[in-house]
Parts: structure tokens; C-alpha cells; sequence
């Protein structure tokens, strides 16, 4: 998981936050895959407390119930990268999250929490965790594992032999319309 | 390898290697005819290829600055990606699916079936099935195409079990694995089909065909072509006597160099096609190269497009096997009785986790997304392409500010559905439901078109120099020496996938532009 951009040793750091958590007992597939089930992400520039909330915006725009935070930590990740005008503006972002909610946005019961994410649709802040998310969450071993797609095939020769007519709850096709594998 | 002088001016230039002008230069070199391939991209092989969707994305596509307007939904959802198209040598053949069908009989003579549909700028072909059917019998046998020349088709997979379970149920009555450019058994020293499901990712065991890896090497080792990938050309010149003469690329580093020609052929796809015509405007042709009749970036079409995805109690896991598994051609007759005319094709398509989140509903967030994506091992899906309306309003213009790398205009893509493309739509939806319905679905998602993949008719065929830029060989109304060899020729986009027609057309214009040159009419 390292190459991943988790880094159990990274305690030594820079001006960025660093945000922890323990894999889920329910994420089994995710579980083999990992080499331990805490993990950290170490970042660049903004702060750990932005990054929770990020964090935990990204799960509201795309729920998820049992896809690990440890998922949802690379977009964090790649927000993270993008610099400081990105930093600015999620960290701006939560400062008015945390204004609607008159204290700490992230104490609020969930569907508070909701309410107010969902009320700042149309902002700039909004728009970015979204389009990166839509990216970063989705383009990952992890989820890949989760969602049950395996990405890349050419290394175990292709489905050829590996199931790609499979299926067996509807009838087979003639072979006039569907011929045997040669 | 062959390296012709810059200042050689016998040689042909062909611009773009992808199916029009990757084929173009095999068949002049195999006639004997030198010719120097400039391509834009850079240039790969199965080898380097990458089973990520968007690491190749990024590895082959035109990324370049696009801009778009119109009413179209890639306009807001991808304003700078009007085109989902290659930059790399072979071009879009390293991406594309494979489907390869011949254009029907009435649909080369799309004005007199489908009469005088308003806001269409509808012209009949300036030749017929006829006149094709020897270049497509030749074409199909180059391509490798199953269910012609005794190549049997390919072997079904999971998503193609689930369309032709609905099909039937339906009561559609042609349905099969379809006419692939992909090899169902080795040929042309290419191997068999791994049934590996990145088709869209370029084809890391070569099964499917690719100027890349059969035409560009063939003509290599003729000695006739010299290829230059990283070489994007910027304009097309002319002589005083209004023929052109050279072509002005840039190489990968940026430094310019003109190369002399005898004959100059233009097939960098139908935005960069008339974008380059456009950008060679000079005294002499101040609105463009062949621009005579206005017509350069007209009519540009795209294919009425969309896709349904069908959930299942099951599992159908569509990710393996060949992206285009399969198709229904039962709905791609003319019958007006539907509420349109023309007709479209259903084929099964697959996207894998990444540019399933992109492309599903581009914007979504929350619950009914996320449900979308949680069903994925339990979809099936299908892509409905047919006919869409020439409108002379739907147009590639230059951006009259924005500027590329090499300091020249970008291309504005202008797009708005016509009623007709609109009608056929709705109603591939429904039948495309009603397919998935019949074979159990539990929900169906209807999904907004993509980036064009198929784009077409910029710089159209026509018998009258006065609705066209070429005649029916490709050849430009107004200069003798300059062909347009790519998809841009299309007179009207039909209901079939174009790339067997582009690849059919490149070799009857190769004939033809051997002949000329050997009369020394060109
Ligand atoms: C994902 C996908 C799936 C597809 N599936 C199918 C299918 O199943 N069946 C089908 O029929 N079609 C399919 N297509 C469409 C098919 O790829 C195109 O129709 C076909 O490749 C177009 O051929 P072309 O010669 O016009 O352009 P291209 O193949 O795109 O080649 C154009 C080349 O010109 C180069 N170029 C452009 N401008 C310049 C310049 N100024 N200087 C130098 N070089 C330049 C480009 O870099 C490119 O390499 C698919 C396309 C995509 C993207
Ligand atoms: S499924 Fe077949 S054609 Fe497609 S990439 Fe794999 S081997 Fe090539």
C-alpha cells in the first residue's frame, strides 16, 4: 500500500497534516491488499484538520457506505498535491462549513452534516472535491477491488480462459450468432 | 529507413496515419508512389500500450486545446474534449472498438429517401454501393473482418449473452457477435483475439487491426515511405499557379520545416482536417484552402449516440472479453413510421470502473450515483449509434482568440441536436431498455453521449462544386493536387460505424491518385 501514497514510517514532516484510520473489519477484499490495518496519510500542505473534513465531504458527495476511508484518503491525497490554491480553497471551504454550522461542522449528526455540503453545490469548493474525486476515487487498486472490476488482464493472458462467456443464468446463444472460441 | 529530401518535390504528403491516411500511404508505396507520412503523435506499439484506461488516455489521445459551444451536453460536461481521438501514429485505429459495417444502398442517397427534412442540409452521395462494393470487398479482406472472406465470427461473451437474450425475447431477428476488424482466428501473421477488454485502450496482443502495427510496417518495407511521427503540420502552401506545393511541420521539439510536394493528402480526422485548410488562408484563398463553396467545417456530424447500461439480479461482469461484443441491427433500416428518419445500430459496449464514474452521468453526485456504480459487476451495456443530420450550423470554425502552442487558432466545435437526431434518440432508448427489460433488468441507466468518437463530413463529397469541398474521390473542387482522405469526405454520416467506408474510400483514392499521377494530371 505504500506505493499508494500511505507511509507508516513519514511521522517527520513538513508543514502539512497528517490523517489516520484503521480499516473497517467488513473490508475484506481491501484488507488483503493492505500491509497493516491502520494507515496514515502524510500531507503536503494542508492542515490535518482540513484534511479529516475533506475527508468526510467527499463521502457525502459520493457515498459509498462500505468503500474504506483509506479510499476515500486518496483523494484527499491528490487534492493535496495540487498545491496551495487548491489548499486555499478547500481550507476557506470548511472555514464556512464550519460557520453554517455555528462550531465544529464535523460534530454535527450526519444529516446535518449533509445539509450543509449539499447546500454549497453550485461553490467553487464543491465543484472541485467532486470533479477530483470523480477521478481519484474511482482510478485505484482499492476500489477496483471494491467494486469488483480487476483493471488490467494482459499480464494473466486475458479472460479468454479466465471466464469471459462465464454467464450461466440465461440460455446460450446458437452458434450462427455467437461461434465457438477457436 | 527511407528518408525522402525535404526539397524532393514528387513525392505525396500524407497528413495523419490513422485509417484514412495510414491506409492512403500503404496502398501509394505498394503502387510504387513515395510518399512522406507527417504525424502528429508519437509513435507506440502493443508492447507499450497500457490496460489503464486513463493512463492511455493520456498515452494516445489529442489533448491539444479544443473549445465548443452549442446545445450539445459535452459542451458543458467536457467543454475542452469536443473529440475523444488519437494523437499517435495509426491514430484513432489504436482505440478504436472494430465494428466495421458497410453503409447501406439508400443511405448514400440520403436526400432523395429522406426527402427535404427542415434545418437538414441533407445531399446525396456522389456515388453509390456500386461503385464501393469492390474497394469494401477489398478493404474487409485487408481489416481481417469476421462474417466476411469465410472468417467466422467471433465467440460471444457475457455482455453479448444478456443483449442477445433480450434481442430475441424482443423479437429482433439479427443479432450476432457482429463484423469485427479483429482476428477470431490468427491471420496476416496477427494473432487471435484474447478476450483481453481494453479494445478502447489499443490492442496489446494485435488482434485487432491497426494501421499502426499492419499498414505503416507493409509500406515501410516497400521502401516508399518515410514517416515522420512528432510532425504536426501547421499549413499547407501553394505555387502561384494555385496548386499546393509544400506543407510547413512542426517536430517535436518545436522547430519548423517545410517539406515540397507533388500531391498534398489531409487526413488529421474531421476537426483537425478542416482546421489545417483553414489555417492555410492566404491571398489567393483568403477564406481557406477549397473553400470556394463555404462548406469547409460544415455539417460536421458525430453520430446520434447514447448508451443504456442494465442492472441484473445477476452478475454479468461485461468488463471481459472484447469492448464490442456484439449487435443489433434490426432498428438500422430508413422507416419514417418510427418518427424519424434513418436508423441506428445497437452494440454492446463496455467501460471499466474509471470512465464508467466519468461517463455515466457527468456532473452526478450523491445516493442514485454512487447505487449506479455499487451495481457495476451486475451491468450490461450497449451503445446506440446511428444517423445524425448534416446542419450546416453544426461547424469546426478557427477560435477567433485562443491560440495553440505553435501560435495558431484553436478549433471551435459547434454543436446542436437536429428534432430528427433527438427522436431517434428517445426511441433507441426505449428499444434499448426494452432489450435489457426482456432479458430481466432490474433498473436501466440512460447515458448522455461521449466525446465524439465518430466524427465526420467537414469537408464533404459532392457531384456539384457548389455544396462540397472534393468530388467523389476525395479530390478538392478547386485545387487539382490537394485530397481530403479522411472521415471529413463523408457526404452524410449513415447509420454504420465509418471506419471500414474511410479505409474503403483511401484505397479507391489511392487508385485513383496513382492514375492521375501517371497521366501527370495532377
Ligand atoms: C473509443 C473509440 C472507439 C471507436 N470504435 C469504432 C468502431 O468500432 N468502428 C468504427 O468504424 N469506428 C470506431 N471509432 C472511430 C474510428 O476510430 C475513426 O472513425 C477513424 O479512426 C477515423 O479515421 P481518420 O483517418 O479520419 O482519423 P484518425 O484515425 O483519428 O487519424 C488522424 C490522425 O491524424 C493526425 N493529425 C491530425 N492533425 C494533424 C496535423 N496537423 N499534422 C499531422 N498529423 C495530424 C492525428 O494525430 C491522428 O493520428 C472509434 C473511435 C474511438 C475513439
Ligand atoms: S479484447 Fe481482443 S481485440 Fe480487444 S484488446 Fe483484447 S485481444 Fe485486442
Amino acid at each position: 500500500m505504500s506505493q499508494t501514497g500511505f507511509d507508516r514510517r513519514g511521522f517527520l514532516k513538513t508543514s502539512g497534516g497528517m490523517i489516520f484510520g484503521t480499516l473497517a473489519a467488513s473490508s475484506g477484499a481491501l484488507a488483503l491488499l493492505a500491509p497493516s490495518r491502520t494507515w496514515a496519510l502524510e500531507l503536503e500542505t494542508m492542515d490535518a484538520e482540513t484534511g479529516a473534513a475533506v475527508l468526510r465531504v467527499t463521502r457525502y458527495i459520493f457515498p459509498h457506505d462500505t468503500l474504506d476511508d483509506a479510499v476515500y484518503a486518496l483523494v484527499v491525497k491528490d487534492l493535496d498535491a495540487e498545491g496551495a490554491e487548491t489548499v486555499e480553497l478547500l481550507t476557506t471551504g470548511v472555514a464556512s462549513l464550519n460557520e453554517a454550522a455555528g462550531g465544529a461542522w464535523m460534530d454535527l449528526p450526519p444529516e446535518k452534516q449533509f445539509a450543509l455540503v449539499a447546500a454549497m453545490e453550485s461553490t467553487p469548493f464543491f465543484q472541485k472535491i467532486r470533479g477530483k474525486s470523480v477521478v481519484s476515487l474511482y482510478n485505484n487498486e482499492l476500489a477496483f477491488a471494491h467494486f469488483g472490476y480487476p483493471g488490467e488482464s494482459f499480464s494473466k493472458g486475458g479472460y479468454l480462459h479466465r471466464g469471459f462467456d462465464d454467464l450461466s443464468w440465461l440460455p446460450q446463444p446458437p452458434e450462427s450468432a455467437s461461434p465457438k472460441a477457436m | 529507413m527511407t528518408q525522402f529530401a525535404k526539397d524532393d518535390d514528387s513525392v505525396v504528403v500524407v497528413i495523419g496515419s490513422g485509417a484514412g491516411g495510414g491506409t492512403l500511404a500503404n496502398e501509394l508505396c505498394q503502387k510504387g508512389v513515395k510518399v512522406v507520412l507527417l504525424e502528429a503523435g508519437a509513435r507506440q506499439t502493443p508492447a507499450t500500450f497500457i490496460n489503464d484506461e486513463w493512463a492511455a488516455f493520456v498515452q494516445l489521445s489529442w489533448l491539444d486545446m479544443r473549445t465548443t459551444s452549442g446545445s450539445w451536453r459535452v459542451a458543458t460536461d467536457f467543454p475542452n474534449l469536443p473529440a475523444w481521438i488519437c494523437k499517435t501514429v495509426g491514430g484513432s485505429t489504436t482505440h478504436w472498438a472494430g465494428a466495421s459495417l458497410r453503409i447501406q444502398e439508400d443511405e448514400f442517397k440520403a436526400r432523395t429517401t429522406y426527402g427535404d427534412i427542415e434545418g437538414a442540409n441533407l445531399l446525396d452521395w456522389p456515388i453509390g454501393l456500386a461503385d464501393l462494393e469492390p474497394f469494401y470487398d477489398r478493404a474487409e479482406d485487408k481489416m481481417g473482418v469476421t462474417r466476411t472472406h469465410d472468417i467466422p465470427g467471433l465467440p460471444g461473451n457475457n455482455n453479448f449473452k444478456v443483449m442477445y437474450a433480450g434481442a430475441t425475447k424482443l423479437g429482433y431477428k439479427d443479432c450476432h457477435t457482429g463484423r469485427m476488424a479483429i482476428n477470431s482466428r490468427p491471420r496476416d501473421n496477427r494473432g487471435s483475439c484474447l478476450q483481453l477488454g481494453f479494445c478502447f485502450q489499443g490492442c496489446k496482443s494485435g488482434a485487432k487491426w491497426s494501421t499502426l502495427y499492419t499498414e505503416i510496417p507493409a509500406a515501410e518495407a516497400t521502401g516508399n515511405l518515410d514517416l515522420r511521427s512528432g510532425s504536426q503540420v501547421l499549413r499547407i502552401e501553394h505555387g502561384d499557379n494555385g496548386k499546393v506545393s509544400s506543407v510547413v511541420y512542426a517536430d517535436a521539439d518545436g522547430a519548423q520545416h517545410q517539406q515540397k510536394a507533388k500531391v498534398v493528402c489531409v487526413a488529421g480526422n474531421s476537426i483537425e482536417t478542416p482546421r489545417l485548410l483553414l489555417n492555410s488562408a492566404s491571398s489567393m484563398y483568403p477564406d481557406g484552402l477549397a473553400n470556394s463553396s463555404g462548406q469547409v467545417g460544415k455539417n460536421y456530424m458525430r453520430h446520434m449516440t447514447g448508451s443504456v447500461y442494465g442492472v441484473f439480479e445477476e452478475p454479468v461482469n461485461m468488463y471481459r472479453g472484447t469492448t464490442m461484443a456484439g449487435i443489433i441491427s434490426d432498428e438500422s433500416g430508413n422507416d419514417p413510421d418510427r418518427g424519424f428518419v434513418g436508423g441506428y445500430e445497437m452494440e454492446t459496449l463496455s467501460l471499466g470502473i474509471p470512465f464508467m464514474a466519468a461517463f455515466l452521468d457527468p456532473g452526478a453526485w450523491g445516493r442514485d450515483f454512487t447505487e449506479a456504480m455499487d451495481s457495476y459487476p451486475h451491468m450490461a451495456g450497449m451503445w446506440l449509434v446511428g444517423e445524425d443530420m448534416p446542419q450546416e450550423s453544426n461547424a469546426v470554425t478557427l477560435h477567433p482568440s485562443d491560440k495553440d502552442a505553435h501560435g495558431l487558432p484553436v478549433p471551435n466545435v459547434h454543436f446542436d441536436d437536429h428534432p430528427n437526431d433527438i427522436a431517434m434518440r428517445e426511441h433507441a432508448y426505449k428499444q434499448g431498455s426494452a432489450v435489457y427489460d426482456a432479458a430481466g433488468a432490474k433498473r436501466n441507466y440512460l447515458v448522455p453521449p461521449y466525446p465524439s468518437t465518430h466524427n465526420l463530413g467537414t469537408c464533404r463529397m459532392s457531384a456539384d462544386a457548389k455544396d462540397g469541398v472534393c468530388n467523389q474521390f476525395g479530390q478538392t473542387h478547386d485545387i487539382d493536387n490537394l485530397f481530403i482522405s479522411d472521415g471529413s469526405q463523408f457526404t452524410t454520416g449513415a447509420a454504420e460505424n465509418p471506419t471500414l467506408t474511410i479505409v474503403t474510400l483511401a484505397i479507391r483514392q489511392a487508385e485513383y491518385i496513382a492514375d492521375q499521377m501517371s497521366k501527370q494530371a495532377v
